[in-house]
């Protein structure tokens, strides 16, 4: 199969999930009241006080595949609803927590990235020496960790113990002002890139002793996994033919290692990065509900507590479309990469 | 060697998973004597709600009426944990029960038959592995209402596709061996080559995946319990514990420790019921990726 159909086939592919992803999220929608799903149809506060009539307009009583359809045209003219906890419009409370979350999985995901295969490569190189049962040990024990557990302890210590060294929260009280005056551009919504960009650098410092802990605790979590598919994944190249030359020509070990294995051993990693991405969505939903970090985890977090549907089902159908996505690109990627991989058994 | 002896002989190049075994050992006896170790007290009709010792906010430290202290609300931690170590095992085995079997039954139909059928049900499949699984989590608990029963539907909701795809592949590579073609040539039916010859050829790696998911599948159970999402207040569940020492965290201007044990116990029983599911299932992955552990 050629790249190209390969490419439409999979884009192909794509529309059915897509439906069914709106579809599965619809039918859970059916568990509440017309009253409860109106709100996924108002945007304004004063829609609020004739629910009745938005019953009637959205035909909330009719059948469900008219109900569906409705629903569907809505969300293509990027109309989510109201969100009750925040008190406004779905889109632009998504607008204003994404930043926020992005911010946290700029610094957290490299990090994951790095330690994981730096540790893992250091495992595999060391095979059955005492740097590979540590980290053998730390990656059993970060995998076994609950998040929010961790999250908590880090607080005890770092903002009880140490008196407010590492708070939780995005900013203190004094930056959060700073950010808000009208002197104050907010480009990005990144509290570190806008603290440089406004020649702020307080609010910069402030904001990443803020984002210490999150980042931490999202990092312990997620590199576990990494590492221990680095090491096999290294072990595996480290017994190849061409390691084998490598080694035979006299190419001192650092060189075998970092050349020639280490960059045939990351291909794997690249598959998981879909799998990556979707243990960082679950991960920041903890751990932006334990730090109080306003981001899209903690909006979704609050909507689920306060039965806010539009918001967690907006934040659901967001993470989904996303992972989707995620996954089609490294699988275009895998393909680009690695010329064994045959494009016919892709469906296995 | 035979397979048993094989594994056993594995088993114990790897010293770790004995002390898993050890730490699930423990665990399970801690359940089954649950009402000897922490007994309900009299005239309490549920005894998976935690007994209360008054009703005010604020943690009360260890004595010897509450070795383990309260937390905030005056629930004993110690019957809590106690309890709450059924509850884990409550969760995790019916959760691998269910998903097994929605993910044996939709798998073989899905490998066997093949064509439409199978199209349509990886499809399904797909659909339900596009969401990350605690977002999906939550959206079926809010939307079934939160009880201990929501938690464990949709735990399986979010867990069982992985298995159909993996008992499916399986069914594949063993649909045509000649002894199912033996089968399906002197008449037998369908479903009696799926029991009988299919399934018992392709089982073993599902049955180790699942019995490997049961420190996840509680590690997720306990996160929805912590985001408030699962069990009624009150009820003996370790996710709950940890949320009710929300408020704990930072002690008192003397003592920044002061409430420690609402954190650290409910937490300790969380980590090393995952730890040792995780002990023992990370000695089955050696055993059974040959490719690695021989060289």
């Amino acid at each position: 199969m050629e790249f190209r159909t390969y490419l439409i086939r999979r884009l192909l592919l794509l529309i059915p999930v897509l439906i069914g992803v709106t579809f599965l999220i619809f039918m859970l929608l059916q568990f509440f009241s017309p009253a409860q799903r109106a709100m996924l149809y108002i945007h304004s506060p004063q829609q609020m006080r004739n629910l009745d009539l938005i019953i009637a307009k959205y035909g909330l009583n009719q059948p469900i595949w008219k109900q569906y359809w409705t629903w569907l045209l809505q969300i293509f003219h990027g109309n989510l609803g109201w969100s009750t906890v925040v008190g406004m419009p779905v889109t632009k409370a998504f607008a204003s927590f994404l930043p926020a979350t992005l911010e946290l999985a700029i610094f957290a995901t490299p990090l994951i990235i790095f330690t994981g295969i730096f540790l893992g490569t250091k495992a595999a190189a060391n095979k059955d020496k005492l740097i590979d049962h540590i980290t053998r040990i730390a990656a059993i024990v970060g995998w076994s960790l609950p998040t929010f557990w961790l999250g908590l302890l880090l607080l005890m210590v770092f903002y009880g113990f140490f008196s407010g060294f590492l708070p939780p929260e995005r900013l203190g009280n004094a930056m959060d002002a700073v950010i808000h005056s009208s002197s104050f551009i907010r480009y990005t919504g990144m509290n570190t890139i806008d603290g440089i960009l406004n020649w702020k650098w307080d609010v910069t410092l402030d904001a990443l002793r803020h984002l210490v802990l999150p980042v931490i605790t999202l990092t312990v979590i997620n590199t576990a996994f990494i590492m221990r598919l680095m090491r096999s994944s290294m072990l595996e190249t480290l017994g190849k033919g061409y390691v084998l030359t490598a080694r035979a020509k006299g190419l001192p070990e650092s060189d075998v290692i970092n050349k020639h294995a280490r960059r045939n051993a990351m291909i794997p990693i690249l598959t998981i990065s879909g799998y990556l991405f979707a243990s960082i969505v679950n991960g920041v939903v903890i751990t932006e509900s334990i730090f109080d970090f306003k981001g899209l985890g903690w909006w979704a977090w609050e909507a689920a507590v306060n039965l806010d549907i539009p918001s967690l089902l907006a934040f659901a159908l967001f993470s989904a479309v996303l992972f989707v996505i995620t996954n089609l690109v490294v699988d275009l990627l895998y393909v680009r990469l690695d010329p064994r991989v045959r494009l016919g058994a892709s469906e296995q | 060697m035979t397979g048993l002896k094989f594994f056993l002989h594995n088993l114990k190049k790897n010293p770790l998973s004995f002390v898993g075994f050890a730490v699930i050992f423990i665990f399970i006896i801690i359940a089954i004597f649950a009402p000897l170790i922490a007994p309900t007290p009299k005239g309490q009709f549920n005894a998976y709600m935690i007994p209360r010792a008054g009703y005010t906010t604020v943690p009360k430290p260890p004595d010897a009426a509450h070795p383990f202290g309260t937390t905030e609300g005056q629930y004993d931690i110690f019957y809590g944990v106690i309890w709450g170590t059924r509850t884990a095992f409550v969760i995790g085995l019916t959760v691998i029960a269910s998903i097994l079997i929605i993910g044996l039954t939709l798998g073989s139909i899905s490998g066997y038959f093949g064509g439409a059928i199978d199209e349509i049900i990886m499809r399904i499949t797909d659909i339900f592995m596009a969401f990350p699984s605690l977002i999906l989590a939550m959206a079926v608990t809010i939307a079934l209402g939160p009880s201990i029963k929501t938690i464990m539907i949709a735990l399986i909701t979010v867990s069982w596709p992985p298995y159909a795809r993996l008992v499916r592949g399986d069914i594949l590579s063993v649909r045509e061996e000649d002894f199912v073609k033996a089968a399906r040539g002197v008449g037998s039916s369908h479903l009696r080559i799926i029991l009988r010859h299919v399934l018992p050829n392709s089982i073993y790696p599902v049955l180790i995946m699942a019995s490997l998911d049961i420190g996840a599948v509680v590690l997720s159970a306990a996160a929805l319990s912590f985001l408030g999402l699962g069990v009624p207040t009150g009820y003996a569940d370790w996710g709950q514990m940890i949320s009710f020492s929300r408020n704990w965290i930072v002690g008192t201007v003397h003592n920044p420790f002061a409430y420690w044990y609402t954190v650290a116990i409910p937490g300790i029983f969380i980590f090393f019921f995952v730890l040792g599911w995780n002990l023992i299932g990370d000695a089955f992955r050696d055993i059974l990726d040959p490719r690695l552990s021989r060289r």
